[in-house]
């Protein structure tokens, strides 16, 4: 990795950032809204759902809210890539000899870098209540994520990309595949009680093995098999993303 | 600083194959105010486009400020500047912060970028606007800063594309004044493209005339008027006689073919209408003709164009780019 590379990241994600932090409010909600799913529907889940062996189904939950999160932050990166593509900001940086790989990795950063932040709030919150912290398991589990996030990222970049000029086509992709993809995960109720064809459909779902390799890593199993298929899933989703990404900037949009 | 060769583009819409560009050749020596003037959709941007690395061409090379853009594309957008047709900073951002990422697109340090993008806040005078957000800016400031952003690296060469379309007459006129200050300090290379005549006529040093993505005429606007228009003076009479008369006079003045007569109306082509209106008076006289009224007219880039192509460019002006 060159200097050059490091330095363009860096330029694109702090420019990226900085409207967050010199409005802050909004940054704030983002912030609080897996807080308010984490209260407010895992507190229901506390006593509907028998997870057996004495854990707390804050181990199962909190792993997958920060997957759900990791979906809707990244994929909702494209749309800022929209605006830009729609004006002429993003014609004028691809004008600039900046990297072009680093303009699409420093884009998905933000959404990484406020993932991680949400992550240490809902585990602060959730240790007094039952969750227990496997620091291993988690920093590996944030890393996964993180890799997952970049990929998906790109992955709407390429979508926002293809949808113009309109920009409708990013609108209908991502509203068509966010709810499947997020059902048929086992995000929010355990697969085991689904009939046999959503449970096929769910294996074929790349965000199924990233939700079970987390809550592997969560409870602290990390030589999990399932860690492994986590692993595939989120770095072929990356690799994937952003070779795709980065020809279609190569190629003129 | 530009030679490019047989540049072309071909885009293909719904299974069909359109040419965009075909076959540019076209050299620019650094130093130059080069004007590239067609109707929408002739080929300028995609031409310009092509230039600043955003397109490879279909076939055809060119270099840009010493760099092949097709072996070297970062080593011309290092040394080019490109103010594009839309806004190039972004509706989130503030003023400043985007010409300090600007600045570090081209590898300024962050301290290097913000001394930077003071200057050209102040040299554009847009520094009481540094914390807005563009979107609060009028046309004429949003353009202004569109500059700034395509001069924070101090480039060589700046392309700009469209820079005063949909401008108010005002507007238009600061942000040339702007720009002709601009290439003064900087003595830049400014290759833009234009399809506001007036424009291409008092500004450019060379105005390259472009059409269905060929290159159709390039010189000085006074060449090509005097070469493809040239002046005209017309004289009515009082009666078709004596037009007639003054017809065979005219033609001792101007080639017989640029000569026309309408009812009592005759117009000639001549090489210097101010002097020879004068001249083709006292001929009239002496040949018995009196004249009711008499007029010179000097040529305009579309008489220009309307002589390339028989299509007038304002008509063009109005119509909707097609489907």
């Amino acid at each position: 990795m060159s200097m050059k590379f490091v330095n363009d990241t860096g330029t694109v994600f702090v420019r990226e950032f900085t409207p967050a932090l010199r409005e802050p409010l909004g940054l704030l909600i983002t912030m609080g809204q897996p807080l308010l799913f984490l209260l407010l529907f895992g507190s229901q889940l506390d006593g509907a759902v028998a997870f057996g062996g004495g854990v707390s189904p804050w181990q199962w939950f909190v792993p997958g809210i920060l997957v759900m999160m990791c979906l809707f932050g990244p994929m909702g990166a494209g749309y800022n890539l929209l605006i830009d593509m729609m004006g002429g900001a993003m014609e004028r940086m691809l004008v600039t000899p900046m990297n072009r790989a680093a303009m699409l990795i420093g884009r998905t950063l933000k959404e990484s870098v406020i993932l991680l932040v949400q992550a240490a709030l809902i585990i602060a919150i959730a240790m007094p209540m039952g969750f227990r912290l496997y620091p291993v398991g988690v920093v590996a589990g944030l890393v996964l994520l993180v890799v997952f996030g970049v990929g998906l990222g790109a992955l709407s970049f390429v979508l926002a990309i293809k949808a113009q000029p309109s920009g409708s086509l990013f609108w209908i992709v991502t509203q068509v595949l966010m709810f499947p993809l997020l059902l048929l995960s086992g995000v929010l109720l355990p697969m085991d009680a689904a009939p046999a064809w959503l449970r096929a459909a769910s294996v074929v779902n790349p965000v199924t093995h990233i939700v079970d390799a987390e809550r592997a890593l969560f409870a602290g199993d990390i030589a999990d098999v399932s860690v492994l298929y986590g692993l595939v899933s989120a770095t072929a989703i990356a690799v994937v993303g952003l070779v795709w990404g980065t020809r279609l900037m190569r190629r003129g949009i | 600083m530009i030679h490019a060769r047989k540049l072309s583009r071909n885009f293909t819409v719904k299974k069909e194959t359109i040419e965009a560009v075909r076959g540019v050749d076209i050299d620019v020596p650094a130093g130059q105010l080069i004007a590239f003037l067609g109707p929408n959709g002739a080929g300028k941007s995609t031409t310009l486009r092509m230039l600043t690395t955003l397109l490879p061409p279909t076939a055809g090379t060119a270099t840009v400020a010493g760099a092949d853009i097709a072996t070297d594309p970062a080593g011309v957008r290092a040394r080019i500047g490109y103010v594009g047709q839309k806004n190039s900073a972004g509706e989130d951002y503030r003023v400043r912060d985007e010409l300090v990422a600007q600045g570090r697109s081209y590898g300024f340090t962050w301290a290097g970028a913000r001394r930077r993008a003071d200057e050209v806040l102040d040299r554009l005078e847009l520094a009481p606007f540094a914390k807005r957000k563009p979107g609060t800016l009028s046309g004429g400031q949003r353009r202004r800063l569109d500059i700034a952003m395509g001069l924070v690296h101090r480039p060589d060469l700046l392309f700009l594309d469209e820079p005063s379309t949909g401008l108010d007459p005002q507007s238009r006129a600061d942000i040339w004044a702007h720009i002709l200050r601009l290439r003064g300090e900087y003595g830049m290379t400014l290759f833009l493209t234009t399809h506001y005549l007036e424009e291409a006529d008092r500004m450019a040093e060379r105005v390259v005339v472009i059409d269905h993505g060929q290159i159709i005429a390039d010189g000085t606007a006074e060449q090509l008027k005097q070469d493809l228009a040239g002046d005209h003076i017309t004289v009515t009479t009082h009666d078709e006689a004596d037009a007639a008369t003054a017809a065979e006079v005219a033609a001792r003045f101007a080639r017989p073919d640029a000569v026309s007569r309408d009812g009592t109306a005759v117009r000639a082509r001549v090489p210097h209408a101010t002097a020879a209106l004068p001249e083709y008076l006292r001929a009239l006289d002496e040949a018995g003709v009196k004249a009711a009224t008499a007029d010179t007219e000097r040529p305009t880039l579309d008489d220009v164009f309307l002589a390339l192509t028989g299509r007038s460019l304002r008509e063009n002006d109005t119509e909707t780019p097609a489907a």
